[in-house]
C-alpha cells in the first residue's frame, strides 16, 4: 500500500499531541507500519503547531510536505487556511470552527481572514467545516474538541470502531476516559 | 511486542535493556524525554544535574565505579559538558559510558544550529547515530558494548525528526545489570600531565581501531540497487532520501559517523558515476570523502542551514517538484506567546513600560522579546544575562540605572550564580531579576534545585535562594508577585535607583502546573471604551470584537492584570 499521510494542526496547548497518539494506536493496531512526527518546546507556547501521522506497507520520512496530506485535521480555521498547501490534490480538511486570533491580530498588526471555508470551495477544497469546541463541551470538557475531530476522521478511514475504542482506552487517562468516548461518538455522529 | 515508540523513549528502553544503572541529565529540546522515560524503570537511578556539566561528571563517575551510565542533553549543552568529556576520552571507561546529544536542525527550539557531530571528532571518541526509533533502541546497546571493548565514552547523535517521532520499537529483556570491579588506577584515571601523556598514546591507538570497528561494522550497511548514482548519508537524512529517491539509487547508510571508514567509503564511491552525499548541518561525511580523494556532490546542492526534506532532495537530484495549491490569500503568523497567565507577563510588561534594557536568558520568558512587549535586548546561551549584564555595565556605566538582567530559577541554577559572584565580587550595580516561577518551564515542567522536588517526585533539599543570593555578596534582596503589577513596578524602579547591585526575586509558580488554583475567567462588560490598555499586556485570551475588549474563556485564568491596568472598570469575574 502506497503511505498515507494525515497531518494534525492547530495552536500549541489545544491537544494534537493526544490526537496523534490516538491514531498512531489505532494505525499500529491494523498492522500499519506508522510514524508519528510531534512538536515539543517552544513553538508549544500558544504556537502554530503540526504534527504528521503516516502510515503504509513502509513508511520512511515521519515529516509531511508541501502538496502530501491525504487528511488535514485542524483545530483551528486559520491553521486550516495556513496549512492548506499540504494537502495533497483531492484531499480532504477536516476542520473546528473555532477560531483563535493570533499575536499580530491581537496587536492590530494583520487582520483575521473571513470567509475562509467559502474560499476553500473555491479552490475545489474538500472541507468538513465542525463545531467541535460545542461538541467537545456537551460531552463534559472544551478540551476534547481533539477527540471530536478524531471521531470525524474515523467516518473516513474505514476502520473498525472497535479498534478505536481499544486506542481511546490505551491512550487518554480512565477519569477521563467517559468523556472522551463520548466525544469520539459526537465526532462520529456529527457527520 | 512491538510498540509505538518516541525516538526518545526508545533511547530509555535501550538504557534499560543494556543494564545501564545510573542517568544524570538536564533538560533541554529535544532532549529531555530520554530521562524523563528513563526515570519510570525502578531499576535505574536517574536525576536531573543543576546542569550538563554536573551531570556528564556524576555519569562519568558512575562509569569509573563500573556502572553502565548515561547522561543526555542538548547540542549547546554539549558546550558546557564539553570540559569533562574531552578529558573523559582519555580515561576511558569501565562501566559503559554513553552520552545522549540531541542536535536541532531548523532551531525548533533553540538558540543555534550546531552540529555536534565536531565535539565526536574534536574530543576523538566514538559517535553513533540512528535514523529511527527501532534504530535508536538497537545503537544505544551497541554503544555500550562499543563502549566497554574500545574503552571510550560513546555518544549516541539524536536530531529532533528521530528524537520525536514515534516509530514502532520490538521490546527486549533487561540484561544483566551487575557492576563491574572497581580497582584503583591512576595512570588511567588521574589525569595530571605525566599520566595524560600515556593516555593520548592510547587514545590515538584507540581511534586507529574504531576506524577498523567502523569498516567492519553492522551498523555502516550498503544497500545495492541497480543505477549509476550512489548515496552517502546517516540518520534521518537517510530516512529523507528513501523517500524521495526510493530503489533508484544505491545506498551507503553510515550509523557510525565518528570516526568515519576509510575502505567502505572508497570501495562505494568507485562502484558509480555519481556520488551524493546527503547530510544535514554541516559536511563532515563530505569532507572526509573528499579527503580521500573521492568525487561527490554535497553541500553544493544541499547547503548548510536548516533541515532537509524529501521534497528537497527530490527536487535537488530528479528535478521533481509537487503540484501545490496554497489559500489565496496571506495568513497571519501566529508565534508562540507567554500562556494567558503566565507570571513573566507582570515583569516584562513593568520593563517595557518604563523602557529597561533586558540582558535576557533562556527559557519561557525569551518570548519577551516577542511583540508586543519587545522588552529584551539579548539572549546568548543559559547564564549569559547576569555575567552580559556586568559586562555592558563595565563598558557603560550610566546604563546601570536603566539596565538589568532576567533569568528563570532554572537557568539561575545552571550557570546564573557564577555571574552573579561575579557582579558581586567585581562590583557593577548591576540589577538582576529572578523569575522564579518554581519549574524549569520551557522544556515541558522539570523539577530542578529550587523546587524541593527531584526527578522521580520525590521531597528534595530546596534551594533558598534568598540566602544564596546573599552569601554571594548581594545585600539588596527583594521578593515581588509579578501578578501585582504596580508593587513589582516599584520594586523595579528603586532597586534600579540603588548604589549597590541587587536581586529581586518575581516568584508566582507557572501558570500550567497543575497544582496551581486558578480563578475564575474574567470577562469585560459594556464599559469597555475600546482603549487597548489591556492589549498591551500580549495575553493571548484578550482581542478586539467590534471595538471592544473581548476575553476568551477557554484561555482565561482569572490571573487578574488586565483589571489592574483597565481604567473604566470594565473587566470582571464571570461566574462559571
Amino acid at each position: 500500500m502506497e503511505t498515507k499521510s494525515v497531518m494534525i494542526v492547530g495552536v500549541g496547548g489545544q491537544g494534537s499531541l493526544l490526537a496523534s497518539r490516538l491514531l498512531g494506536h489505532v494505525l499500529l493496531a491494523k498492522g500499519y507500519d506508522v510514524k508519528v512526527s510531534e512538536v515539543h518546546g517552544m513553538s508549544q507556547r500558544g504556537g502554530s503547531v503540526v504534527t504528521y501521522v503516516k502510515y503504509g506497507d513502509e513508511v520512511y520520512s515521519p515529516v509531511v510536505e508541501k502538496g502530501e496530506a491525504d487528511f488535514i485535521i485542524s483545530f483551528e480555521q486559520l491553521e486550516a487556511a495556513r496549512w492548506t498547501g499540504y494537502l495533497k490534490k483531492g484531499g480532504t480538511i477536516i476542520t473546528s470552527t473555532q477560531k483563535l486570533d493570533p499575536m499580530p491580530v491581537i496587536t492590530g498588526a494583520a487582520t483575521y481572514p473571513d470567509d475562509i471555508f467559502n474560499k476553500f470551495r473555491d479552490m475545489g477544497v474538500d472541507v468538513i467545516p465542525v463545531n467541535a469546541l460545542q461538541l467537545a463541551e456537551e460531552a463534559g470538557s472544551p478540551k476534547a474538541s481533539n477527540v471530536v475531530l478524531m471521531g470525524v476522521l474515523s467516518t473516513k478511514l474505514g476502520i473498525e470502531d472497535e479498534v478505536w475504542q481499544t486506542a481511546i482506552e490505551e491512550c487518554v487517562p480512565a477519569k477521563f476516559l467517559e468523556l472522551n468516548k463520548k466525544a469520539f461518538e459526537l465526532g462520529k455522529e456529527c457527520y | 511486542m512491538k510498540k509505538l515508540m518516541l525516538g526518545n523513549e526508545a533511547f530509555a528502553r535501550g538504557l534499560y535493556e543494556a543494564g545501564c544503572k545510573v542517568v544524570s541529565s538536564y533538560p533541554g529540546t529535544p532532549s529531555t524525554e530520554i530521562t524523563e522515560e528513563v526515570a519510570k524503570y525502578e531499576e535505574i537511578y536517574a536525576e536531573w544535574a543543576p546542569n550538563e556539566k554536573v551531570a556528564m561528571e556524576v555519569a562519568i563517575g558512575a562509569s569509573i565505579a563500573g556502572a553502565r551510565s548515561f547522561c543526555g542533553m542538548k547540542h549547546v549543552g554539549l558546550n558546557v559538558a564539553a570540559d569533562p568529556l574531552y578529558t573523559a576520552a582519555y580515561t576511558g571507561v569501565n562501566g559503559g559510558l554513553v552520552i545522549a546529544v540531541a542536535d536541532d536542525p531548523g532551531m525548533h527550539s533553540s538558540q543555534n544550529e550546531q552540529d555536534s557531530r565536531h565535539h565526536a571528532a574534536a574530543s576523538k571518541v566514538l559517535m553513533l547515530e540512528p535514523s529511527d526509533s527501532q534504530e535508536v533502541k538497537d545503537f544505544v546497546k551497541e554503544g555500550f558494548r562499543l563502549s566497554e571493548e574500545y574503552d571510550t565514552p560513546v555518544i549516541v547523535r539524536m536530531s529532533t525528526r528521530v528524537a520525536h517521532s514515534q516509530s514502532s520499537v520490538e521490546l527486549c529483556d533487561r540484561e544483566n545489570d551487575n557492576l563491574k570491579d572497581y580497582e584503583k588506577n591512576p595512570q588511567k584515571y588521574v589525569m595530571m600531565p605525566a599520566f595524560a601523556r600515556g593516555r593520548h598514546v592510547f587514545v590515538e591507538e584507540r581511534t586507529k581501531k574504531l576506524i577498523q570497528e567502523a569498516e567492519a561494522s553492522i551498523l555502516n550497511k550498503v544497500e545495492m540497487n541497480d543505477g549509476q548514482i550512489g548515496v552517502i548519508t546517516s540518520g534521518i537524512a537517510y530516512q529523507y532520501a528513501k523517500e524521495a529517491l526510493g530503489e533508484s539509487v544505491s545506498y551507503l547508510k553510515l550509523g557510525i559517523v565518528n570516526p568515519l571508514p576509510s575502505y567502505i567509503i572508497r570501495s562505494f564511491c568507485k562502484r558509480f558515476e555519481t556520488v551524493y552525499v546527503i547530510e544535514e548541518l554541516d559536511d563532515i561525511i563530505e569532507t572526509q570523502c573528499k579527503k580521500l580523494g573521492c568525487e561527490v556532490i554535497g553541500k553544493e546542492l544541499f547547503g548548510y542551514i536548516g533541515e532537509l526534506s524529501q521534497s528537497i532532495i527530490r527536487e535537488k537530484i530528479k528535478g521533481i517538484s509537487q503540484d501545490i495549491a496554497e489559500y489565496p490569500e496571506t495568513v497571519p503568523v501566529r508565534p508562540p506567546v507567554m500562556c494567558a497567565g503566565c507570571p513573566h507577563r507582570g515583569v516584562f510588561y513593568n520593563l517595557s513600560k518604563n523602557k529597561i534594557t533586558v540582558s535576557g536568558d533562556i527559557g519561557c520568558y525569551t518570548l519577551g522579546a516577542a511583540q508586543p512587549l519587545c522588552a529584551m535586548d539579548t539572549t546568548i546561551c543559559m547564564g549569559a544575562s547576569i555575567s552580559g549584564l556586568h559586562g555592558f555595565n563595565k563598558a557603560r556605566p550610566e546604563k546601570e540605572k536603566s539596565s538589568v538582567a532576567v533569568i528563570g530559577d532554572s537557568t539561575f541554577m545552571h550557570s546564573g550564580i557564577t555571574g552573579l559572584v561575579n557582579v558581586a565580587y567585581n562590583a557593577t550595580n548591576s540589577t538582576v531579576i529572578i523569575l522564579d516561577n518554581s519549574i524549569t518551564g520551557m522544556t515541558g515542567h522539570q523539577q530542578n534545585p529550587t523546587t524541593g522536588y527531584n526527578l522521580k517526585g520525590d521531597v528534595a533539599a530546596k534551594v533558598d535562594l534568598e540566602a544564596l543570593v546573599r552569601a554571594v555578596g548581594i545585600n539588596r534582596v527583594k521578593v515581588v508577585d509579578p501578578y501585582n503589577l504596580k508593587e513589582t513596578e516599584k520594586v523595579i524602579l528603586e532597586e534600579l535607583e540603588a548604589e549597590e547591585p541587587s536581586v529581586i526575586i518575581s516568584r508566582r509558580p507557572c501558570a500550567l502546573l497543575k497544582y496551581v488554583k486558578h480563578n475564575p475567567p474574567l470577562k469585560t462588560n459594556d464599559k469597555c471604551k475600546g482603549c487597548k490598555a489591556c492589549l498591551k499586556l500580549g495575553c493571548p485570551a484578550i482581542s478586539m470584537k467590534g471595538g471592544k475588549a473581548c476575553i476568551d474563556h477557554t484561555q482565561c485564568v482569572g490571573c487578574g492584570i488586565c483589571q489592574e491596568l483597565c481604567k473604566f472598570d470594565a473587566i470582571e469575574t464571570s461566574k462559571k
